[in-house]
């Protein structure tokens, strides 16, 4: 072992503290600021501990009069995004197993064609086809769906090319042990690959599902209802760009309130997100 | 297709596909892109008119911010899943009239709920300029409103001006703007909202210049800009200058302009008269006036012209729903709601009588600054340099005005250079936009 | 190679059917609207669909020609290097310090992961929150202190703005892999170096920085392609492409020409160019990741 001399743990220390600081503060401003009065906010510099206001902004926000996003509640729009996120997250996890497990233990015709098919999609966002993507959805009746907020977007090939790196490196030993045993393709799927395959699908869990909650563009165009649409949506609808005044510590109440969720997931999930993030994308 | 939904919807019970049961409502969907408290007024407005009758239900979406909705709303004609009503703000007024084959004219719509339609009922400047040529009205004025002047009376108290004495004139706000700065009285002395629609559309109206050929676009969609004329350049120029030492301060392209007044930065501020409700929440001591003019302009001040949205009817619906609709525009136009609507929104009423019951009811009294924008926009006939900007790709026209705006105030170019690469590339931009 | 000589199970329809979810969806969302993207790129459209004509290359030609183009596609560069290059630094630098330290290094990690679970336009809007010169209180801090914060006319500050906002949310990944290929480095080497009498310094630069090559590689093409195409809701929230066309990228002038301005042949002439543009990256990066698990 090296032995770092203790000075250089102190700097260590005092870096990271400063690094943290930086990391966190803009999501720390954002809760002070959602216990203060529009008054205060208002009127900078706002004061760097919490306000007086945590309950009446948080009951005003979650419980208040007609609600401020349409006569939709927060609660509901959480919902939505959850299952936004869980469904984007579980259907393409499901889907793109299946396909990265054809295309590395099957050999078939048009093997290789269907490979660039989809991994040709790798990385093009749907920012930049939306439109043409739009007139699709309304076509197949898809507006107003928890299937249009979702099936789309699990049209991407990450995933497949995660789990097809993964399984690449699954020796071949093994496929031939569970054949010699018998074992058909749904068993060798079941019975190994998939508890092999543990880390993996729990670091794509938690990427997808904050791809999935993320999502902003998509669920604007996507949805007509209120009560259909998502958290960051919502958000948007609180900040007047029009003429009415926006209501700032209600907008910071609802800014952490769609933050919490997904910070939840990664800090809770971080062992097996760690592991699996960096397993497999390299 | 095998894959809507179907591992999905078994891997989550909660997936449910939500039905509206309405059979025998006829239901008319209203786009929209009020947010905060103007979309309260949106949602109540719909809630009280479907319970006011029990045949048509109107159902309020908010689809973004004006261009967003804008574009949604032609998205959705695309895929002939247009909503009935969508809200169009005042630069899209120049799309949406490109697209005849594509709407239902509000004229029609009225005469089809039965009510006869009279034009003569509505406020002229406003019905002027969502009309055609030939005087057709096309959309039905929603919230309309005219940028007026507000100031921070403290602020004038503190820098030994008159607080009841509003600048009246440019240079009167450059004085009063200066000696704020220089007393003390506050970091900044004027800031305003919307650059083009108010100090270069409106500019143009309210001292009668020409903004560009055929009428400001309103005679036809070929128009050449004019705003590189003298007295613009003039004006453009004054604000660079003020803006070197924060005299006057730059605060967006739209409205991001209006905390700067409302926390006391700054003593002066031009806006739209919808954002006076914003001013009354914030508690401060303020007063308005009319929306200055330029002295060395003939015939100023003349008229402002109207912002805002107004409400456009796709085509294609049936008899039934434009039925439905012309009930809620009727709903709409009742004095009552009007009267209200103006009251409590700050926006300008859409009909003569709300206009004159709020009058006899001595609400003006009590608040002055809301009859300002009409009496700007009553006050005279207007001239063909006054009736609105109408060009085919207005927003695009302003985005042009913005940048060169932006890079003459941080003093990259000059008032000069700044309109006349305006004046060209939104040319340019024009031609492009009429397929030329 | 190595993929040919793999194991299979012998089967003729079962794989098919285990693709078929993938291709479907595949094809109805991304094959089929793409090429609705390019025919649109050839046509000359009125926004509501009603007059239409062909123009070939009509909308590429103006497109390469136009001056703002040139300056998006600059600005495009400017600000995905600089993205990257912060967002990498700063990981580097926390990851390696992170290394050193013994004790609570799990804690740091938890605290420094948790920006990547914000969405980039919540990013933009904190941000925007804290340096907006009309109610921010840094924005206020940074005046008082005499500086003339104006990100609104300021293209350099702006611009500063919006990447400090970008490589904000990209720092958490970045130290994750920075730590994890530190982790990853033998530490027999650096013992060997250390009894040679290299300094902590020189250690790092000689040995450590030099293995990390291939975790910053990948970490290159990964911060660019965020800064690409991730970043618009943060551009979208902070500057809306302000002021003037300082901080408008590719990505923002497609949305910004099809969706505000309705000029949709233009608007879908560029996204065929981003998608050649992404098409290479993945290329680019599908390569070096192909080596990575054939010889890694």
């Amino acid at each position: 072992m090296i032995q770092n001399n203790p000075i250089s743990r102190i700097v260590a220390h005092i870096v990271l503290i400063i690094g943290i600081l930086i990391v966190a503060f803009p999501i720390y401003y954002a809760f002070i600021a959602s216990t203060q009065s529009l008054q205060d906010i208002m009127r900078p510099p706002l004061s760097l501990l919490p306000g007086g206001h945590f309950w009446e902004n948080y009951t005003t926000a979650l419980f208040g009069g007609i609600g401020r996003i349409g006569g939709v509640g927060v609660g509901r729009l959480l919902i939505n995004t959850t299952i936004m996120a869980l469904a984007i997250a579980v259907g393409k996890i499901i889907i793109s197993i299946l396909s990265a497990y054809a295309i590395v233990f099957f050999r078939f015709p048009g093997r290789m064609i269907f490979f660039w098919l989809i991994f040709i999609t790798l990385m093009l966002p749907v920012e930049v086809r939306i439109l043409p993507t739009y007139k699709v959805m309304v076509d197949l009746g898809l507006i107003d769906t928890y299937t249009g907020l979702t099936v789309p977007l699990m049209a991407s090939a990450t995933a497949t090319l995660l789990f097809r790196q993964f399984f690449m490196t699954i020796p071949g030993e093994l496929v031939e042990a569970a054949r010699v045993d018998g074992a058909g393709p749904w068993r060798f799927f079941k019975d190994i690959l998939l508890p092999l395959s543990k880390t993996n699908i729990a670091a794509l869990f938690v990427i997808l599902f904050i791809y999935g909650w993320t999502q902003y563009l998509w669920p604007l165009l996507m949805t007509n209802r209120n009560d259909m649409t998502t958290i960051v949506i919502g958000l948007r609808k609180m900040i007047s760009f029009a003429d009415a005044d926006t209501e700032w510590h209600l907008v910071m109440v609802t800014c952490i309130l769609a933050i919490l969720p997904p910070v939840l997931v990664v800090v809770l999930m971080q062992r097996w997100f760690v592991r699996g993030l960096v397993e497999t994308e390299k | 297709m095998t894959f809507r939904g179907t591992s999905l919807s078994l891997a989550f019970g909660l997936i449910l596909a939500s039905s509206t049961s309405s059979f025998a409502l006829t239901e008319i969907s209203w786009w929209h892109a009020m947010t905060g408290a103007n979309n309260e007024v949106v949602e109540t407005l719909s809630k009280e008119f479907n319970e006011s009758q029990s045949e048509y239900k109107v159902v309020p979406v908010f689809k973004g911010t004006y261009p967003e909705t804008l574009n949604a709303g032609i998205a959705a004609f695309r895929a002939k899943q247009a909503p009935h009503i969508m809200q169009v703000f005042d630069a899209g007024t120049g799309v949406m009239m490109g697209a005849e084959g594509a709407i239902k004219p509000v004229a029609d719509i009225l005469s089809m709920g039965g009510a006869k339609f009279d034009k003569s009922l509505y406020l002229p400047g406003i019905v002027a300029y969502y009309s055609k040529p030939d005087g057709t009205m096309l959309s039905f004025p929603y919230n309309s409103s005219s940028p007026i002047l507000y100031y921070n009376k403290d602020i004038f108290k503190k820098a030994g001006l008159d607080e009841n004495n509003p600048p009246k004139t440019w240079p009167e706000v450059w004085e009063a703007a200066k000696k704020i700065k220089t007393s003390g009285a506050a970091k900044c002395g004027y800031t305003s909202t919307w650059l083009t629609w108010i100090h270069t559309e409106n500019f143009a109206a309210w001292n009668n210049l020409s903004y560009g050929t055929n009428e400001n676009g309103i005679a036809g969609t070929d128009v050449e800009l004019k705003i590189n004329a003298p007295l613009f350049v003039k004006h453009f120029q004054e604000l660079a200058d003020l803006a070197k030492d924060g005299t006057f301060r730059y605060g967006g392209r739209t409205s991001e302009a209006k905390p700067l007044f409302l926390s006391g930065e700054c003593g002066i501020f031009t806006e739209s008269s919808g954002g006076l409700g914003d001013v009354v929440k914030s508690g401060m001591n303020y007063g308005t006036g009319q929306l200055p003019y330029d002295p060395d302009a003939k015939g100023a001040p003349q008229n402002t012209t109207p912002g805002g949205a107004s409400l456009w009817v796709f085509g294609g619906k049936t008899d039934a729903e434009y039925k439905g609709v012309a009930a809620f525009f009727t709903f709409l136009s009742r004095t009552d709601i009007q009267a209200r609507l103006h009251q409590v929104s700050g926006y300008l009423p859409v009909t003569l009588a709300a206009y004159e019951e709020t009058k006899k009811s001595g609400f003006y009294d009590k608040n002055p600054a809301r009859e300002i924008p009409i009496k700007q926009m009553m006050g005279k006939a207007p001239t063909e340099n006054s009736k609105g900007v109408r060009l085919p790709n207005l927003p695009q026209v302003r985005d042009i005005e913005n940048e060169e705006f932006e890079n003459m105030l941080s003093g990259k170019q000059t008032a000069q250079q700044a309109l006349d690469n305006a004046v060209k590339r939104g040319n340019a931009a024009i031609k492009q936009a009429n397929g030329q | 190679m190595a993929s040919s000589t793999r194991v299979t199970f012998p089967n003729k329809f079962l794989p098919y059917l285990l693709l078929a979810p993938q291709l479907a969806i595949t094809i109805v969302f991304f094959y089929w609207p793409a090429s609705q993207a390019i025919r649109q790129s050839v046509l000359r459209e009125d926004p509501f669909g009603l007059s239409t004509q062909f123009v070939g290359l009509g909308n590429f030609k103006r497109i390469l020609s136009d001056p703002n183009y040139l300056n998006s596609l600059q600005v495009t560069v400017v600000f995905s290097i600089a993205t990257a290059v912060i967002a990498m630094g700063f990981a580097l630098m926390f990851a390696v310090m992170a290394d050193k330290v013994i004790r609570g290094k799990g804690i740091y990690r938890t605290l420094m992961i948790w920006p990547y679970a914000v969405a980039p336009a919540i990013a933009g809007m904190l941000w925007l929150f804290l340096f907006n010169p009309s109610m921010g209180t840094f924005a206020y801090m940074i005046r008082s202190a005499g500086y003339n914060w104006d990100p609104l006319l300021n293209s350099g500050q702006a611009m500063l703005l919006v990447v400090a906002a970008a490589a904000w949310k990209q720092i958490s990944y970045n130290f994750l892999f920075f730590v994890a290929g530190l982790q990853s480095i033998p530490k027999s080497l650096i013992e060997a170096a250390a009894i040679d009498g290299a300094g902590e310094t020189k250690r790092f630069w000689t040995i450590v920085f030099p293995l990390l090559a291939p975790t910053t590689f990948f970490l290159l093409v990964v911060n660019t392609v965020y800064a690409f195409f991730d970043t618009f809701g943060i551009i979208h929230a902070v500057t809306g492409g302000g002021p003037g066309k300082a901080t408008e990228t590719l990505v923002y002038k497609v949305y910004n020409d099809g969706f505000v301005n309705l000029i949709l042949g233009d608007s879908a002439a560029q996204s065929v160019i981003l998608m050649v543009i992404v098409i290479g990256l993945t290329a680019i990066q599908f390569r070096y990741v192909e080596r990575k698990v054939h010889y890694g």
